[in-house]
């Protein structure tokens, strides 16, 4: 009784690991596309950036002889998050910026391309085979019986403590500053918010912009959970990611984070009880249900069709 | 100038921080370890070069876009101004058009090398899934991301047919192509009452979904090592290998009393390849002359208006949907009786990707421009073959600058219309 309670909770948390980082990739879609309605196809790649710069980052460090772990995970992020918003930033200039205000296909079809311009980029650069780092952050606290042993590992407690921040950081930033509150208008109406004097233009850069620095700070806390890295994960993990934004609620930051959770439970508990093949058929199937019983997501707002 | 020089280091800078960690510091194990070696000197030339590159085109902005802007920009010429003769002059220049056309593509083969032969089928099996995705994404505007899911059904249901009841091609082919419809039935009954971009990733879902299921049922599909040994199609119950590899059947060779020869049986696939695209093109044709057809098109240029005038427009949606699902399952029929081997490794997201690209490339809802598309997006990359480790670089690059360049695709579709002459 003990132990399946134990293997339920410990079930909980691995999928509540894995969720908080899908949450903070899924922010960077929900963001992107409450604003200019796009879905940023080639955000899944900068998450991919993030895991191999704060790599780059580690391994460098290491040679350099610096092993204190606070400081190398401090350098990984910073230098992760700057790279990954350079290409946010970057990304959003050359592949959507001149295609604003077209059908909304052809900024979905050109951020393809971008993803897999990003990808095969990757590819040439670093190769395409996995890079493993060797664990950075070993032990965990464990209770439980001889039979069975719950853990939580101490990098799924720096996950949940660094998801945290991050996600208090972004909605006070959202709540507080001037350039959350710019965001809030122009999600809200974009034709509007520039009437008002509002520079749109730097608006959607600066989405982009957080959306890649979270997706890095995923992409850092993903790579050393794993401990491996390709040119291809950053496709897998858009997907999921963008089903947790859909999940939520597409352009609704609470939705992003709690479909982002949903998801990461569910194919946690569908890993540990059923079969961990099926755990993407199930999330998928999750969100088709979802869509059907409330089509605009958990937290989304009613579309109201004007005529 | 001054906000010039502004935006020019910046953007330099960017370009730094964008190229050097990862093009300059490679990644490379070393036995548990994880090493940093540094490029050659080469690469650090090439990153630095572009970015002084990017901060001059940055600092001289203004003055360089004055000048390209003298430089028309490259467009397609109109095509011949059809549209300037009358009607009936028009429909008939265009028949002979398409009769030369077919007369040539069903001459061409036996002049030109095998190698060519192939990748002409390929080029068609494109073609098909194209028109095929057209009918979903292009006349009745409906984005779907998993269009590649269908063509896995078309081509599994072949080869499990004929592993396990021993199903002929023939008999396969619309059984194929009904299957995937009827999955397009299935998955389309819930989702198509969506709106657009929650129907592009469920389907993307879907896709994923499918190649899932097939790299997981093992003892079905075979899993990750596919399905191998699917019999070539027949023409009348004649096989067009070496020896006759099933009870009843004949030899081409033997019946015409010709010595043998591996290219007929590439050519015999290329033309089948080119009968069913032009069954594909002929039907859809046709559609889009029915009321049907008519209302896809109504339907994605106003939904609101459709339903006000009483359409129905989840039966709508749903028929373009199993239509269009139904050409990638003879597609997928077709692919695999020509591979004589598939694996879920075929029916991966790139593959709906480069399909989609096809359609918006080509000109959303034009027939002729899926076909010209179809036929650069496989051959320009099999004639960049020097750069096979760039070619997939190449592509997304491609696809991003089309978008910019001519975001209506080569060819766009002209619909009759009716319009205001301008007052002079």
């Amino acid at each position: 009784m003990l132990e399946a309670l134990l293997y339920f909770v410990q079930q909980m948390l691995n999928g509540l690991t894995i969720g908080s980082t899908y949450a903070l990739i899924a922010i960077g879609y929900t963001m992107v596309y409450g604003i200019i309605g796009m879905i940023n196809f080639a955000h899944g790649e900068i998450y991919m950036i993030g895991t191999y710069i704060s790599f780059v980052v580690i391994a460098g460090l290491t040679m350099l002889g610096i092993e204190y772990i606070p400081i190398l995970l401090l350098c990984a992020l910073v230098v992760a998050m700057i790279v990954s918003s350079s290409f946010g930033w970057a990304i959003e200039r050359t592949a959507y910026r001149p295609l604003r205000g077209a059908n909304r296909l052809i900024p979905l079809i050109s951020a393809i391309g971008m993803s897999i311009f990003l990808q095969n980029y990757v590819v040439l650069a670093q190769g395409a085979r996995d890079v493993a780092i060797p664990p950075l952050i070993t032990g965990g606290w464990s209770f439980g019986t001889s039979n069975f042993e719950m853990t939580l590992s101490y990098m799924q407690a720096i996950i949940f403590i660094v998801t945290f921040i991050c996600m208090y950081a972004l909605s006070q930033f959202i709540a507080k500053s001037r350039m959350g509150r710019a965001c809030r208008a122009v999600a809200e109406d974009l034709k509007m918010a520039s009437l008002l004097g509002i520079n749109t233009n730097r608006v959607i850069s600066a989405t982009f912009v957080i959306g890649a620095a979270l997706a890095a700070v995923a992409g850092l806390l993903l790579g050393l959970y794993y401990g491996v890295a390709n040119p291809h994960i950053g496709f897998i993990a858009g997907l999921k990611a963008f089903t947790a934004a859909v999940l939520g609620g597409i352009g609704s930051i609470p939705g992003a984070m709690l479909g982002g959770l949903i998801l990461g439970v569910t194919e946690s508990f569908t890993a540990g009880y059923f079969s961990s093949e099926y755990k993407d058929v199930v999330s998928f199937s999750l969100l088709v249900l979802i869509l059907l019983f409330k089509p605009t997501g958990l937290l989304g707002k009613p579309d109201v069709e004007k005529i | 100038m001054k906000k010039n020089l502004n935006h020019a280091l910046f953007t330099a800078l960017i370009t730094f921080i964008v190229s050097f960690p990862l093009l300059g510091l490679n990644l490379v194990p070393s036995g548990t370890f994880l090493t940093i070696d540094p490029a050659d000197a080469g690469q650090f030339v090439y990153i630095f070069g572009a970015v002084i590159l990017v901060f001059v085109f940055q600092l001289f902005r203004d003055q360089i876009m004055a000048t390209l802007g003298h430089i028309p920009r490259p467009t397609l010429p109109e095509t011949m101004h059809l549209s300037n003769l009358p009607q009936e002059k028009r429909s008939r220049f265009e028949n002979w058009f398409t009769l030369t056309i077919v007369a040539f593509a069903l001459v061409w083969p036996f002049l030109v090398s095998r190698g060519s032969i192939d990748l002409a089928t390929l080029v068609l099996i494109y073609v098909m899934l194209g028109l095929g995705l057209n009918i979903v994404v292009g006349l009745a505007g409906l984005l779907d991301l998993g269009y590649v899911a269908f063509y896995a059904v078309g081509a599994y249901s072949y080869a499990l047919l004929s592993e396990y009841l021993g199903m002929s091609f023939w008999l396969a082919l619309p059984i194929g192509g009904l299957m995937a419809a009827l999955f397009g039935f299935i998955l389309g009954f819930p989702v198509l009452r969506l709106r657009g971009d929650y129907l592009a990733i469920v389907t993307l879902g879907f896709g994923e979904i499918i190649r899932i299921l097939l790299n997981n049922l093992t003892e079905l599909t075979g899993g990750p090592n596919g399905i191998g040994g699917i019999p070539k199609p027949t023409l009348f119950g004649m096989e067009f290998g070496r020896r006759v590899k099933e009870e009843g059947n004949t030899l081409f060779h033997d019946v015409f009393g010709i010595a043998y020869d591996s290219s007929y049986k590439v050519i015999f696939l290329y033309i089948l390849a080119l009968l069913l695209v032009l069954f594909t093109i002929f039907v859809i044709r046709r559609l889009v002359r029915m009321p049907v057809g008519r209302a896809w098109e109504a339907l994605r240029e106003d939904e609101i208006a459709c339903r006000s005038l009483g359409l129905n427009r989840t039966a709508i949606k749903l028929s373009a949907f199993t239509i269009g699902a139904a050409f990638a399952g003879f597609a997928g029929c077709f692919f695999a009786a020509r591979q004589g081997f598939i694996s879920p490794e075929s029916f991966t997201f790139i593959e709906s990707a480069i399909i989609l690209a096809i359609v918006v490339l080509g000109g959303m809802g034009s027939q002729m421009g899926v076909i010209l598309a179809a036929i650069a997006m496989t051959v320009l990359p099999e004639l960049a073959r020097e750069f096979q480790e760039y070619r997939m670089l190449m592509f997304g690059l491609m696809m991003v600058l089309m978008m910019i360049w001519r975001p209506q695709g080569l060819l766009p579709a002209k619909r009759p219309h009716l319009e205001l002459s301008d007052v002079k």
